[in-house]
């Protein structure tokens, strides 16, 4: 049981690496309906389980915006976060990967600290708040794994983000 | 901008008062490769001379491949097969001077070609046309059939240091990452090739993420750095075997980076800790490792100097990335980058003498050339995207990567002048980008 449900995270993972769609997790093998309304916060009705990480990507939001070159938090970041907070503590067989991404607008290298950097605020935020770090930890993508693709700051804002990724606990 | 008007200006004005292309028709065959240089010299190089059967082939595509080189320096021009009046014939028959002067060919290059067993001979001249005399001495390299771009590689290298008095870079290779497939999901593989993008040949496979190859001098191996454990770890790989294994480090700890050290046993390169990312070096033969740098800042893409004492980098400690230059053992570092802008992965030139680096000013890339003290920046390109500089062998040419615009966006190699003239893209059978430029072979 516990190895399908690994399985299953992965297949999760890679569908989120291959696609950019914000319902992605809709088609995947996580059951969406196999619970509702047992947590508090969602409408009643909702498909979602909100045990489930696709709850946690769409419903509290799995991922945190940058300004340009800065790793630090806005206030819309830090709500977010809290709710990633939340959910982590509820749903403790889970562990997360923080995944730190730049825009194009610099050099390969500079980009993997700086994504570093972004996804280590997460983690320190997350941890600060009381999540284990041993449930955490963190990598960059630098500028290699865009979302939007337009040269545009409307894409590039989109790009320099912080996602952070359930996975099944693999710690124990 | 204005540092790229500078450096044009530079150019005429020095051309104009020491024209260096020596186009007396006395003297010595001779190019001084100075940033004066704007007259191509004129060169002629028949088919070479097929000395056993059904080499008619083979000779003609070597005597192309040296004119591609030659030309391609922007050094040379060829004068066209067409234009020729003499045929050559027979490589030991007396050249007809007059035929070649006659159309301002200054230089010829005459060559025959002979097979046996798939054992290729190829033999060349040089002449000094106007002198009626020849250039250095006849020379020949032999092969394999199926090496027979890297013999017409060594005749053009020949003819380049001949007529130049440097060493040449044409038989040398360059390792890259070869791209394919939208920016959204773009698969990256390692491949190696030809300077000239011929020979392509992968390293890996495509299933993990790889980045930014570095040829170690010998160009023997290549360190870069692979996804294949889900976080960007350094590794190394055997070109001759393509065997690749992790260096040494910690698990779940980002490495990335690395280039050698001039001796071949050292790696230097960045390492990551909480948010706080910076240089480590390590024997590769122990797996020993030394932390150079420790500001709470991001310090990256370290180079070291030929001579391997010391290393320039590039950090943000100041607020934005500029470039800094450290004894090879850490400690101290001082700035060396003090114009507009951001500066990036900076690599100490094989002669020692310069610093070529990227540069992010007014929302415009740019590959750029210093002196190792910071002095005398020149600004060779402009572009949406451009990154990556990497020298050629000699010191003299720059290949570096450029992305364009758009969601359409992909990513090519260019080689330049450090100059700034000879702006040319290489052909690449994919997108290409993070080139390092391997030694002359």
């Amino acid at each position: 049981m516990r190895l399908t449900a690994k399985l299953t995270m992965l297949m999760a993972v890679l569908a989120v690496s291959a696609c950019t769609n914000a319902n992605r997790f809709d088609n995947d093998a996580v059951d969406l309906n196999a619970a509702t309304g047992s947590a508090g916060g969602i409408l009643p009705g909702s498909a979602s389980d909100p045990r489930s990480p696709a709850y946690f990507q769409q419903t509290v939001g799995d991922r945190v915006l940058f300004a340009v070159d800065q790793s630090t938090l806005s206030p819309e970041a830090r709500a977010t976060l809290d709710g990633q907070v939340q959910w982590l503590l509820t749903n403790s067989d889970y562990n997360a990967v923080i995944e730190g991404h730049a825009d194009e607008q610099g050099t390969r290298a500079y980009n993997l600290a700086l994504g570093a950097r972004r996804a280590n605020s997460v983690m320190e935020y997350l941890v600060a708040q009381g999540i284990p770090t041993n449930r955490l930890r963190f990598v960059s993508y630098g500028k290699e794994r865009p979302i939007e693709i337009c040269s545009e700051e409307s894409c590039y804002a989109k790009n320099r983000r912080a996602v952070t990724i359930i996975s099944a606990g693999l710690t124990g | 901008m204005k540092q790229i008007i500078a450096s044009l200006l530079a150019v005429f004005l020095t051309a104009v008062s020491a024209p260096s292309v020596a186009l007396a028709q006395s003297g010595p065959l001779r190019i001084e490769i100075t940033e004066g240089v704007i007259e191509p010299l004129p060169y002629a190089v028949p088919d070479f001379v097929a000395e056993s059967a059904g080499g008619q082939q083979l000779a003609q595509q070597i005597a192309r491949v040296v004119a591609e080189d030659l030309t391609g320096t922007g050094l040379f021009r060829e004068v066209p097969r067409e234009a020729h009046i003499s045929q050559i014939t027979s490589f030991g028959s007396p050249v007809q001077f007059a035929d070649w002067k006659a159309i301002n060919a200054q230089a010829l290059i005459t060559g025959a070609v002979s097979s046996e067993g798939g054992r290729v001979v190829v033999k060349f001249r040089v002449w000094d046309v106007f002198a009626g005399t020849e250039l250095g001495q006849g020379m020949q390299f032999a092969g394999t059939a199926d090496g027979w771009r890297r013999m017409a590689h060594k005749v053009a290298d020949q003819v380049y240091s001949r007529i130049t008095g440097e060493s040449g870079y044409f038989d040398s290779r360059v390792v890259f990452v070869s791209e394919s497939g939208p920016k959204d999901q773009r698969a990256k593989r390692l491949a190696v090739m030809d300077y000239d993008g011929a020979n392509v040949q992968y390293l890996t496979g495509g299933n993990a993420l790889v980045l930014a190859p570095r040829f170690s001098e010998d160009g023997q191996r290549v360190l870069y750095t692979s996804y294949e454990t889900g976080m960007p770890r350094v590794h190394v790989l055997e070109v001759g075997t393509v065997q690749s294994r992790i260096l040494q480090g910690q698990d779940g700890v980002m490495s990335f980076a690395p280039r050698f050290a001039p001796n071949g046993q050292t790696v230097v390169y960045s390492l990551t800790q909480g948010s706080n990312t910076d240089i480590w070096a390590m024997d590769i033969a122990s797996g020993g490792s030394r932390q150079l740098t420790s500001a709470p800042s991001i310090e990256t893409a370290p180079s070291y100097s030929p001579d391997g004492s010391q290393i320039v980098f590039e950090s943000d400690r100041s607020g934005t990335q500029q470039l800094y230059v450290m004894s090879a053992s850490g400690g101290e570092a001082r700035r060396i980058s003090f114009g507009q802008g951001r500066y990036s992965t900076p690599v100490w030139s094989p002669r020692g003498d310069m610093i070529a680096f990227t540069k992010q000013n007014a929302g415009r890339f740019h590959i750029g050339v210093m002196r190792t003290d910071g002095s005398e920046e020149r600004l060779l390109t402009a572009s949406f995207l451009d990154e990556g500089p990497t020298w050629a062998p000699n010191g003299r040419v720059i290949m570096f990567a450029r992305e364009t615009q758009g969601a359409q966006g992909s990513s090519s190699l260019y080689t330049v002048d450090i100059s700034g003239r000879n702006l040319k893209r290489v052909r690449t059978p994919e997108g290409a980008s993070d080139p390092s430029w391997g030694p002359l072979q």
